[in-house]
Formats: C-alpha cells, sequence, structure tokens
C-alpha cells in the first residue's frame, strides 16, 4: 500500500514543481501585451498571438475534418459491418494507427497533403496532418460510446419497425454523444499539443502576421515555445516558460469543456 | 407432431407456421415446428430455459435474422402471407408485429410522451395533428393512462417498473399493430405489477393477436386460451390451455407441468 501511496506521489510532487518552476520563469512575461503580441528579436517585446491564433485553427479544422470522419467510421465499423471481415481488417489497422509515432504521421502529411496535393505549408495541410494522427483516437472513442448503447434499446427501435439508420439517428447516437464529443475533445487536446508533426510539415518558427486563410503559412503554440527555448538567451527562456503556460491553459479549458458538455448531455438524457 | 395441428380449426389463423427450424451458428434451436396461431387469441409458449421459445416468437417477427449467423428455414405466413417472402419488408412486418421485451427498456432519454409516440417519430410516421388522441388511446389501451396522465413530460425511467413494462406495451400499441408479441413480459416485475399486465392481456386480446412467452405455468393458465410446449427446441404438445393443463396427452409435458423438470 505504501509503495502504491509513493507510486501515486511522486510522479505527482515531480509534476507540481516541474509546473511550479515554469509559473515562476513565467510570471514576469504573463501579460496582455503578450497574449496580444507579435514575436520579435527583443524577448520583452515578444508576443505569442500568432502562435495562440495558428494552434486555434488548427484545432478548429482539424475537428472539422476528423469528428464527422471519426464517427461515421464509428458508426460503420460498429453498426454496419460488425463481425465482418472487412470490418475487422480496418479494426485492426486503426488499432495499429493509433501507435505510429506523430512524426510518421507529419512525413505522410509532407509528402501527401503538402508536396502531391499541393497544399503547400499552409493551415490546411497542417489541420490535414494533425485530423490523420487523432482520427483512430476518435474512431476507437466513438466505437467506446456506441457499443455502451445496451442491445435491448436498439431490438426496441427494430421492434417499432424502425430502419437501422432510423435507430441509430434518434435512439443510439442521442446517447453515445456524450461520450462521443469527450473523446473528440480530448483527442484535439492532443493535437493541440503535438509538435513533431507541425514540424515536418514546415510550420513556422517566426511569423509576425497572423494567418489570414487556411492557405496562409502558419506558427502553432508548440512550435513557438519549441523555438524560444532554443534560443541561449534567458529572456527567451521565460517566453518560453509563459508560452508553456498558455499551452497548458488552453488545453485543460478544452477538457474542461469536455466535461462540460458531457454533465450537460448527460442530464439531458438521463 | 402431427397432433397439434389438428387440434386447431383451419379458420381464424393469424400465423401459420410450417417446419420452422432456427440456427445460431451451427447450433440449432428450433427443429421443424408446426403450428397455427388464432387471431383474437392469447397463445402461450411454455418450457423450460433455452427451449427456444424465445427463438420461436423471434422468428415470427424476424427479431431472429438480426442477430449475426442465425438463421431460419421453413415458412411462416401471417394472414396468408409468407412473412420470409422476398419482397416483404422486415421493417414494415415489424410494425405490424409489435413487440415487448423480457426488461422493460423505455428510451432514457425521452419523457413518457415520447416514449410512446417513439415508434412513430422513429419512422417518421407521426401525423402533425392527432398526436395527443394516438398518445391517450396507447396509454389508456396499456391501463396506464390513468397513472400517468398528469407525468407525460416527466422521464420515462422514471416510473416504476411496472409502469415502465406497461408503457412499452402502450408504446408498441401507438404503432397500430395487429398482433402483439411479449417475450416473459412478467418476469422483472412484481406480483402486482404482473397482475396488472395479465389483466391487460385479457382486455388486449379482444383487439389484437397475443402471443407471450412465459416460464410460469401459472400465468399460461390464468392469461392465455392455447398453450404450447417446447422442450430442446421440439414442440411437444399445443392445445387449448385448459386441456394441457388438465389432461396433457404426452408425459413430458405432464412431468414439466406437475413440475418434476424445468
Amino acid at each position: 500500500m505504501g509503495l502504491c501511496l509513493l507510486a501515486v506521489l511522486l510522479p505527482l510532487g515531480l509534476l507540481l514543481f516541474l509546473l511550479g518552476a515554469v509559473a515562476s520563469d513565467a510570471i514576469a512575461r504573463l501579460n496582455l501585451g503578450f497574449l496580444l503580441g507579435y514575436p520579435s528579436r527583443h524577448a520583452d517585446h515578444a508576443g505569442i498571438l500568432p502562435a495562440l491564433v495558428g494552434s486555434a485553427l488548427l484545432v478548429l479544422w482539424t475537428a472539422i475534418f476528423a469528428v464527422p470522419t471519426g464517427v461515421g467510421a464509428a458508426i460503420y465499423l460498429e453498426e454496419y459491418g460488425r463481425g465482418g471481415r472487412m470490418a475487422s481488417f480496418i479494426e485492426i489497422n486503426i488499432a495499429n494507427l493509433a501507435g505510429v509515432p506523430s512524426v510518421i504521421y507529419g512525413l505522410l502529411g509532407l509528402g501527401v497533403f503538402v508536396r502531391a496535393l499541393g497544399l503547400g505549408r499552409s493551415v490546411l495541410a497542417g489541420a490535414a496532418t494533425l485530423a490523420l494522427l487523432v482520427l483512430p483516437i476518435v474512431i476507437l472513442s466513438s466505437r467506446e460510446a456506441l457499443r455502451s448503447v445496451p442491445r435491448s434499446l436498439r431490438e426496441a427501435c427494430y421492434a417499432l419497425g424502425a430502419t437501422r439508420w432510423q435507430a441509430i439517428r434518434r435512439v443510439v447516437l442521442p446517447m453515445a454523444l456524450p461520450g462521443i464529443l469527450t473523446g473528440s475533445i480530448l483527442a484535439l487536446s492532443r493535437a493541440m499539443g503535438e509538435t513533431a508533426p507541425l514540424l515536418v510539415v514546415g510550420a513556422l518558427t517566426y511569423v509576425t502576421f497572423l494567418p489570414d486563410g487556411l492557405g496562409a503559412p502558419f506558427t502553432a503554440l508548440p512550435i513557438q515555445i519549441f523555438n524560444w527555448v532554443s534560443r541561449p538567451q534567458q529572456e527567451f527562456v521565460e517566453n518560453a516558460a509563459a508560452g508553456i503556460v498558455v499551452l497548458l491553459v488552453s488545453m485543460l479549458l478544452l477538457n474542461a469543456l469536455a466535461i462540460v458538455l458531457r454533465h450537460r448531455f448527460q442530464k439531458r438524457f438521463v | 407432431m402431427a397432433a397439434p395441428e389438428s387440434e386447431v380449426g383451419a379458420t381464424g389463423h393469424k400465423f401459420a407456421v410450417r417446419e420452422l427450424c432456427a440456427w445460431f451458428g451451427d447450433k440449432r434451436v428450433l427443429h421443424g415446428i408446426n403450428l397455427n396461431i388464432a387471431a383474437h387469441e392469447a397463445t402461450a409458449v411454455i418450457g423450460p430455459s433455452g427451449c427456444g421459445k424465445s427463438t420461436f416468437i423471434r422468428c415470427l417477427n424476424r427479431m431472429h435474422e438480426l442477430v449475426t449467423s442465425a438463421r431460419m428455414e421453413g415458412t411462416i405466413r401471417l394472414d396468408g402471407a409468407d412473412v420470409y417472402d422476398g419482397r416483404i419488408d422486415p421493417v414494415l412486418l415489424r410494425r405490424r408485429v409489435g413487440m415487448v421485451f423480457q426488461k422493460p427498456n423505455p428510451f432514457p432519454s425521452m419523457s413518457v410522451r415520447e416514449n410512446v409516440l417513439a415508434g412513430l417519430r422513429l419512422t417518421r410516421s407521426l401525423p402533425e395533428d392527432g398526436k395527443d388522441e394516438i398518445l391517450e388511446q396507447a396509454l389508456s389501451r396499456a391501463a396506464l393512462w390513468d397513472e400517468v396522465k398528469d407525468r407525460l413530460d416527466d422521464a420515462g425511467v422514471g416510473l416504476s417498473v411496472g409502469q415502465q413494462q406497461r408503457l412499452c406495451i402502450a408504446r408498441a400499441l401507438a404503432v397500430n399493430p395487429d398482433v402483439l408479441l411479449m417475450d416473459e413480459p412478467c418476469s422483472a416485475l412484481d406480483p402486482i405489477a404482473t397482475a396488472k399486465i395479465e389483466d391487460l392481456i385479457h382486455s388486449l386480446k379482444q383487439s389484437y393477436t397475443i402471443v407471450i412467452v412465459t416460464h410460469s405455468m401459472q400465468q399460461a393458465a390464468r392469461v392465455s386460451d392455447r398453450t404450447a410446449f417446447f422442450l430442446s427446441g421440439n414442440l411437444i404438445e399445443f392445445s387449448a390451455t385448459d386441456r394441457i393443463f388438465t389432461s396433457p396427452r404426452d408425459s413430458r409435458t405432464e412431468d414439466y407441468i406437475t413440475g418434476k423438470f424445468g
């Protein structure tokens, strides 16, 4: 028992210590000017706005690409293809894809979206790459949510003369929605923290403008942080710490949204 | 197996079942069932667990085929038309042959009202006006209207278990079926709730044909006009209920109803 407690407390303590260290570095730089400023050669003038906007755009478009596709795939696998050879083949592959390192997705994005499809180093290419990366997670969590809807309710639908799609649309999906939403948002918060694939796809590290559309070059929070950390000057390290706080807070907000949505829907449906 | 058939007159059949066999994968669960189900009667299907009685009624509304690896052979005619004819849409068939399950399964996300109208709404056949009439009629027929008329917008799952089961009956009736299949509808209910459902069956058979699977012989004796006794996937005996319980012809039926096994 004592050992288990230690196993819990030790990492927690380390984590708190790290957060504390980051926060104390960051505190001097965390102000409105930092949030709304653009990168600069001078550390105390540098801001994070382009990265923040870039990350927000990326997450938004990743959601637009990955969530409908992922939920659709989950519905097919869980409700239609179940037990078929095709479905089990796809299933195994999805489980494997979830374990592929993210840098590989970056290379795929570079090859397919940036080069072959000619999207360039754009928000669109970045979001599409991240969408591929989180798609397996969205599919797996949506399947889990669909599976948790009791069989007896589907049977009730069929016995009333509903087609399979009517049962899914009216009964199964609404009941699985909280689970699907939570899984999707958690997947998106993972996309938000990803650095490697964006580096490979070609996110810029020094952007003094806001992306003005899907085709625009962009940067993202982790990239900006990565860039600042690699600078030798102590002031930039403080910027990086402040950037980390901004990234962490955004991710926590996203996760909190997941919890709130889940709670809300559960109340409505149970 | 020829005996049960001669037992029932040739007229007034709702269902005519011939040589019905059913499988789950390689496991054969029904062996050549022949029987006729009369209209506006309650027919009970009794037998020990695993004798195929649930599978039998699930063949009647083609719910059996929804299970992966399940298949069947033989013919089932509903009002003379082959239920398994390629031109028959199983979805439309199930609107004519409603079903109530072992455990009450109202839709948890829906109110009492929404639950009753769910079948019509699911299939997009809910008329714009006349909703309230359909609602009241279905609930009254299920003997639930007086108990829930003031809580129509409360959650369906908030009702007592017995009320939930009657809500499920109302939900099935709202689709306006000819036949109501009941798969051990009282097995999750207390004796008072059970008595209410049994009373209900008596009034429902005026307008509907009822097939009820039950593990309780007393219940079969109380509610049904005819009783079919299944054992290991075979129909052992099928005759008028008072007869099967007073002078069964097959010794296995007698052993079962006198409690020697099962």
